[in-house]
């Protein structure tokens, strides 16, 4: 006897006749043969952070897979109750931490739709720039962590250097990496410095360069198709059906994508394509992230192609810290200071949901609020919790080794699935 | 009008909200999912609201959405926790999968039961949670038990007792088991035994 823990787990595949849970102990005698129990994670690198999945294996087969999280939840929700909602903006840089600026936009986009703010037009382009910086980080991250999951190293290295030119661009202009708590709600943090407009070109006139690296390492690569194709097969039913959203959905061939189809921040306005699959497995999940780069890199381009000047907060008192100097000088600015320092910035009565495109998915941010400067509910609706819930079913019948290029393919980020 | 529904609102983001009964619950929503010209096919989030005034009833909050019309739809049930409503629904995963996990979430936090849900379970806090349930606004925030007592629980937790690989082969080791896990297993402690 040893004295490893698995865990005996009573978790169900679905209804009986009467209606109620079928309770089948994981390996039990009538599935046939001798199972195997085995417990990845919650320390395991190829879980991509605390995932803990129980798996039940018939040889080297996946006869039924129980992921577990919660070991990173910080209670965000309930924390957002208690803070004005510009002091909710650096909690959001903490949920999907691959992408926060893309995060700090979701959050403002839907305080501003409560409180009823229009932001202004150089605003709305910044907030492009961000939400789409955001996408080629994320898919830069995935793109290495899944190549690496497979056994190919190189791709890593390119994704992380390109991933590091958008960081230092990052930090040149919110003073963060990764906390960058660039939104306001009316606004934004802080203008772009000046040197950024010029390094964000050069970074879209050589990053197509490394994609096509990539894409020449990997898409043609006999291991990475045999590894990748067929494997983790969502048809576009199943994908609807357990509400899969971002490059899973659409690599089934669902093509929904919120910035085409219930567009925000003018996305209606940018050319840009929606890359759909076909058979909805991990190679096609790949091929779509992929293709997800070049179409954000084209975004990107176009904005600041187009970026206008002006003011980037809008020009209301009540919802816009004045500048310090005024703030010291004008007694009415002060006024404005302390009451939004003090009290917040006061809601209306009545709830908001904006649903915006993150990497991983429909990133919802959904406010309700009683007429108070915080809210009564702040909700998030989790992309890649709901994305990951559909594991279980996409590893039944594969292989063991299959199951982490699965997992890999839904793009988890633990911070946002545990909250 | 949607039948069943008991009034609608225009949210401040401009989304119809339809309120239903709770116990009109489901069968709205298989005509919602099922009717042509409805075809709300999706399910982009399940959530509860409970608000500060205690007087009004928690409300659980069904976002849908029908991919083909591109249309969105809130739908919300009423439970009223001081007016005697037991806080339970139906639950809506034989219609959407993706609920799954939802609805396990605001089991979690909010403690509303889902009747026939597979596999109602805690998600994001462990099993033996005993603190209550996070999101309702009578749980403090910074939890129900003192940073002592937390402690005292995590170091006096043994896994052993849930989690052991004796308990796997159950059904064929029966016998060799020592005297107490037995007593503990038929009491039901973890899980149902063959008989």
């Amino acid at each position: 006897m040893t004295t490893r823990t698995v865990e005996l787990e009573l978790a169900t595949p679905g209804l009986d006749a009467q209606g109620q849970p079928t309770r089948v102990p994981l390996a039990a005698s009538d599935l046939g043969g001798e199972h195997l129990l085995l417990n990845m994670g919650p320390q395991h690198p190829a879980t991509h952070g605390v995932l803990r999945l129980v798996v039940e294996l018939d040889g080297e087969t996946v006869v039924r897979c129980i992921p577990h999280v919660g070991y990173l939840h910080s209670g965000f929700e309930k924390l957002g109750e208690y803070r004005h909602y510009n002091q909710i903006v650096p909690l959001t840089d903490r949920t999907d931490y691959l992408s926060p600026m893309s995060n700090n936009v979701g959050m403002a986009l839907a305080a501003e739709k409560l409180m009823g703010i229009e932001i202004t037009p150089r605003c709305t382009v910044l907030r492009v720039i961000a939400c789409e910086m955001s996408r080629i980080i994320s898919h830069m991250v995935w793109l290495g962590t899944t190549s690496i999951d497979l056994g190919a190293f190189t791709p890593f290295l390119w994704a992380f250097q390109e991933r590091e030119r958008i960081y230092n661009l990052q930090e040149m202009w919110t003073g963060a990496r990764l906390t960058t708590s660039l939104t306001r709600v009316g606004g934004l943090m802080a203008d772009i410095p000046d040197a950024f407009v010029a390094g964000l070109r050069k970074f879209t006139d050589t990053f197509p360069n490394t994609l096509a690296e990539i894409d020449r390492v990997l898409t043609r690569n006999a291991v990475w198709a045999g590894r990748t194709q067929g494997v983790g097969v969502m048809t576009p039913a199943e994908a609807i059906n357990y509400s899969l959203s971002g490059p899973m959905l659409r690599a089934s061939g669902v093509a929904y994508d919120v910035r085409r189809d219930k567009p925000y921040l003018g996305y209606e306005t940018y050319d840009f394509e929606v890359p759909v699959g076909e058979h909805g497995d991990v190679y096609d999940r790949y091929l779509v992230r992929l293709e997800e780069c070049h179409q954000s890199n084209r975004i990107l381009q176009q904005a600041l192609a187009r970026l206008p000047d002006g003011p980037i907060n809008v020009d209301d008192p009540r919802v816009i810290l004045p500048p310090k100097s005024r703030a010291m000088s004008d007694m009415e600015a002060m006024i404005f200071h302390f009451k939004q320092v003090m009290e917040g910035v006061k809601a209306p009565v009545g709830e908001a949901y904006v649903g915006i495109e993150n990497p991983k998915g429909e990133l919802g941010n959904y406010f309700v609020s009683d007429g108070s400067a915080k809210p009564v509910r702040w909700r998030i609706r989790p992309p890649s919790f709901i994305n990951l819930s559909a594991l279980p079913k996409m590893a039944q019948g594969h292989l063991l080794s299959d199951l982490v290029a699965i997992n890999a393919s839904v793009d988890i980020v633990m911070g946002e699935v545990d909250r | 009008m949607i039948p069943g529904a008991l009034r609608e609102e225009v949210a401040r983001d401009g989304e119809t909200i339809v309120f239903v009964a709770p116990d009109r619950l489901l069968e709205v929503m298989t005509w919602l999912k099922e009717t042509p010209g409805q075809e709300f096919d999706y399910l982009v989030d399940v959530t509860a609201v409970e608000f500060r005034d205690r007087e009004r009833p928690l409300q659980v909050v069904y976002f849908l959405r029908s991919l083909a019309r591109r249309a969105d739809l809130r739908v919300k049930v009423e439970l009223d926790a001081a007016g005697g409503t037991e806080l339970a629904v139906d639950s809506v995963w034989g219609l959407w999968h993706g609920a799954d996990w939802l609805e396990r979430e605001v089991y979690d936090m909010f403690g509303i039961t889902f009747r026939g849900h597979p596999d109602l379970r805690r998600i994001l806090m462990w099993e033996t949670y005993a603190e209550g349930f996070p999101l309702r606004k009578d749980f403090p925030l910074r939890g129900r038990f003192s940073r002592a007592e937390q402690v005292r629980q995590a170091l006096n937790a043994n896994p052993e007792a849930h989690y052991s690989l004796d308990e796997l082969s159950i059904a064929d080791a029966w016998g060799d088991l020592p005297d107490d896990m037995r007593e503990r297993l038929k009491r039901g402690e973890r899980g149902k035994l063959p008989e």
